[in-house]
């Protein structure tokens, strides 16, 4: 599981982060330094039956973005194009462009079956059912 | 040319600003300029198009977002990298800039604004008269 706590602060690690990582295993982690932040940034959260990830990918589409789903990882890539006019000289260049490609630990087994990605507004929502072993099981209780 | 506002210096974009009990964002741009114009690009994602302020008064040029939690009622929260809030961020613009002609568009979550500056003014031959 790569969920970790950082100062108090859940964070993901993907796989490549963890390389670095594990160089600073004895440093206490209130001085840990953390690295460039991978893209894009993911929240989860989950209720009684779906796991949920979200990411902001302002100036994309679909048509942009792979989602992919392998057992409890969710993988996230695509490409931000630059929008750069022609002959335009510039003052602040803030937005990151270019490929990214993310991994994602999921905190449940998902039913990869069931998943479901919107983009809206620039933002990517994906609603991952939770694999029906995880999913706690209701025993009658015979009186 | 074009500075920016902020309460702190070097406050990297995207961090928040905490106000009163609010967190504000300031979003990501990015600014070029053409001969006749500034080109303003934003990254507001999660703000549908009505919830997007854009005042330009005196050259100061203030961008704002509204943009509620995303968070479900029954959601527990599993992980967070970045917090989802208001954005808001302020320009000033040094270049005279066409107030009437400024235009704003907003689409998958990319707020691109469009400010055309004031041609210049010709200079003037003043002929001298001599009597």
């Amino acid at each position: 599981m790569l969920l970790e706590r950082i100062n108090g602060f859940p964070f993901l690690r993907n796989e490549v982060e963890r390389l670095f990582g594990d160089a600073f295993e004895n440093v206490p982690s209130a001085f840990r330094v953390i690295g460039p932040r991978a893209f894009p940034a993911v929240n989860l959260w989950e209720d009684a039956e779906n796991a949920y990830a979200e990411a902001e990918l302002p100036g994309l589409t679909m048509n942009d973005v792979e989602v992919l789903v392998l057992n409890d990882e969710l993988i996230i890539r695509g490409e931000r194009k630059a929008s750069a006019p022609e002959g335009a000289a510039f003052h602040r260049r803030e937005r990151n462009v270019g490929r990214f490609n993310r991994t994602v630990q999921l905190p449940v087994e998902v039913n990869a079956e069931q998943v479901a990605a919107t983009l809206k507004d620039g933002v990517l929502t994906v609603k991952l059912a939770k694999s029906p072993a995880v999913l706690p099981r209701k025993i009658e209780v015979k009186g | 040319m074009v500075t920016e506002l902020l309460n702190r210096p070097s406050e990297p974009a995207r961090r928040a600003q905490r106000t009163r009990s609010e967190e504000r964002y300031a979003p990501s741009v990015d600014i070029g300029e053409l001969p006749n114009e500034l080109l303003v690009t934003a990254d507001l994602p999660g703000a549908a198009g009505k919830d997007i302020d854009v005042n330009f008064e005196n050259g100061r040029l203030t961008l704002h977002g509204r943009v509620s939690s995303r968070y479900p009622e029954n959601a527990r929260v599993v992980a967070q990298e970045y917090g989802v809030g208001d954005f808001h961020r302020v320009f000033e613009i040094s270049e005279t800039i066409d107030a009437e002609k400024i235009t704003a568009e907003y689409r998958n979550g990319v707020l691109t604004l469009h400010l055309p500056k004031v041609p210049a003014v010709q200079p003037r031959k003043i002929d001298v008269r001599t009597a």
